[in-house]
């Protein structure tokens, strides 16, 4: 039975997810150099394009259509037999093709979180085919696994509200290991880059923060109480962890910094995405809490130490926090938020954490294989680097023909 | 005295300053200037529309000079800059006049350093 007010918030939720990935893209740009601005830019509005495409015609039904478990088959290609009426088995009230373009939303922003890892040196037709192969190898099977029909980690029980393992610690995973294989940037040691924009970086930030209640009370996938609870502790934890970063940093820096404030702001939002339907307030303020602390100590810490070149914090923020959010929720959960979730740890059911420890196991394993075959393959035949000569140059000039800013008119 | 003036590439600049400071050379100014070489820049494309010879993003150093010091700085920017390929830069040396400095009003080889 078709709810208008349910299908209004669902469409609407979608839109706000598309636009998140515009402001991931200020969000990333703002910290590249110049040189590089627009390579980031359109890194993530052609997998807007590309991505809704294979989305429709491919995806959905790889990711959604009812399985056997591993992977969702074929059965919904081009979406035949995706209609208007409600596939109850996703989301009873609203028409099936709303469920469907909310997802694509999804599948859309997941591989641009990875660009972070790889920013500043990637060739854009190795980057066009690696993201087309790891949206079809490792994001489909995995969103399978985690929301499909008959996926395996569903029917296990594992709770992932929003995308905490689907989309984070599957985007950061890949992250790291994209960072470890296509290796430093030229000229690092020298010459560490600062962000060539903060105020595109906040900027983002701000459409980022803005598209997530699309992201996290869309997850209900119905206008109601959980989609309420789910807005609350979105904005709840992404503010408990700003604040946190801030501190952080002045206690160890001296200082707070606005790059810091956005950083811990998008650190809570990742953390709180698989918790968002099962956690009340409390828990979400030390979700955002704690977050920061853990992604402070990945970034400035961890990061130099190991020296891998994980640009933009990709994996710093999305993978840490993702981590920390999915544990979180097996520690926080409660029936009481939602009776179709479970109690988590602190509630009386320890093996709630054990489910959630699994499920992240499981994804870092999955991820950086595929991802790094996938990266391989793409190496081997085409080249995923940038030669030397053209990164001194920037990608915008070399990859694009084109500048983001002129210095004479 | 000497002015030196030095135009290198903008991601050698930290290289060559480091390279200055080991020999003493703690005072110089920079600007980022555009330019081009022998090989006229690069080809850009605005919808569809193609432009060629465009400049390429450079950095100008300026530093002046006691005579004694010129030939430590000279190759301390070409230790910094030289990658042994083209848009490496140049270096211009030119006599310097007079030179004040500006808080003492002290002149010539004493402002210098």
């Amino acid at each position: 039975m078709i709810n208008t007010g349910d299908t209004a918030w669902v469409l609407m939720s979608s839109a706000l997810v598309l636009l998140m990935t515009p402001g991931l893209a200020f969000f990333y740009g703002g910290m590249v150099r110049r040189k590089n601005m627009l390579s980031i830019l359109m890194q993530c509005f052609i997998i807007m394009c590309v991505l809704s495409v294979h989305w429709v015609l491919l995806g959905y039904s790889l990711s959604f259509a009812p399985s056997n478990g591993f992977w969702g088959g074929l059965r919904w290609l081009g979406l035949r037999g995706v209609g208007f009426e409600p596939y109850t088995d996703y989301a009873a009230t609203i028409p099936h093709q709303a469920f469907m373009i909310f997802q694509g939303m999804f599948a859309v922003i997941t591989p641009a979180l990875i660009i972070g890892a790889f920013a500043e040196r990637m060739k854009f037709s190795a980057f066009l085919i690696f993201t087309l192969l790891w949206a079809t190898f490792v994001y489909d099977p995995l969103c399978h696994w985690v929301w499909g029909s008959g996926g395996w980690l569903r029917t296990m029980g594992a709770l992932d509200f929003a995308g905490g393992t689907v989309v984070h610690i599957n985007a950061g995973i890949a992250a790291l290991v994209t960072a470890l294989v296509i290796g430093r940037r030229k000229n690092l040691d020298h010459n560490a880059p600062a962000p060539h924009n903060l105020p595109f970086i906040v900027l983002g930030t701000g459409l980022l923060w803005f598209g997530w209640f699309g992201f996290n009370a869309g997850s209900a996938l119905a206008a109601n109480g959980l989609a309420v609870n789910a807005f609350v502790v979105t904005n709840t934890a992404a503010a408990a962890a700003g604040l946190s970063w801030a501190l952080i940093e002045w206690f160890h820096n001296g200082k707070p910094t606005m790059f810091g404030v956005a950083s811990g702001a998008v650190a809570g939002l990742v953390a709180i995405t698989p918790a968002a339907g099962f956690v009340s307030v409390v828990p979400a303020v030390i979700i955002g809490l704690l977050v920061s602390v853990f992604c402070f100590i990945a970034v400035s810490i961890i990061k130099p130490k190991l020296g891998y070149d994980d640009s933009l914090d990709a994996f710093g923020v999305h993978c840490v926090g993702g981590i920390w959010g999915a544990l979180a929720t097996g520690l926080f959960a409660s029936k009481a938020v939602n009776a179709a979730g479970a109690d988590g740890l602190f509630f009386g059911n320890p093996k709630q954490f054990l489910i959630q420890l699994i499920a992240v196991l499981v994804t870092i394993g999955f991820t950086s294989v595929v991802t790094f075959i996938i990266y391989k393959v793409v190496d081997i035949f085409i080249g995923v680097r940038v030669n030397e000569k053209e990164e001194m140059m920037g990608l915008d000039l070399t990859q694009h023909h084109e500048r983001a800013y002129t210095v004479l008119e | 005295m000497r002015l030196i003036i030095a135009i290198i590439q903008p991601y050698k600049l930290e290289e060559v300053k480091e390279e200055l400071y080991k020999v003493d050379v703690n005072l110089i100014t920079v600007s980022e200037v555009l330019g081009h070489g022998r090989q006229k820049g690069v080809a850009e494309v605005y919808r569809g529309a193609k432009e060629t010879g465009n400049l390429l993003r450079k950095v100008r150093l300026e530093i002046a000079v006691n005579e004694d010091f010129a030939e430590k700085t000279i190759k301390a920017i070409i230790k910094g800059a030289k990658t042994g390929s083209t848009g490496d830069g140049k270096i211009f040396v030119l006599d310097l006049k007079e030179c004040v400095r500006i808080r003492t009003e002290e002149r010539g080889s004493q402002a210098i350093g």
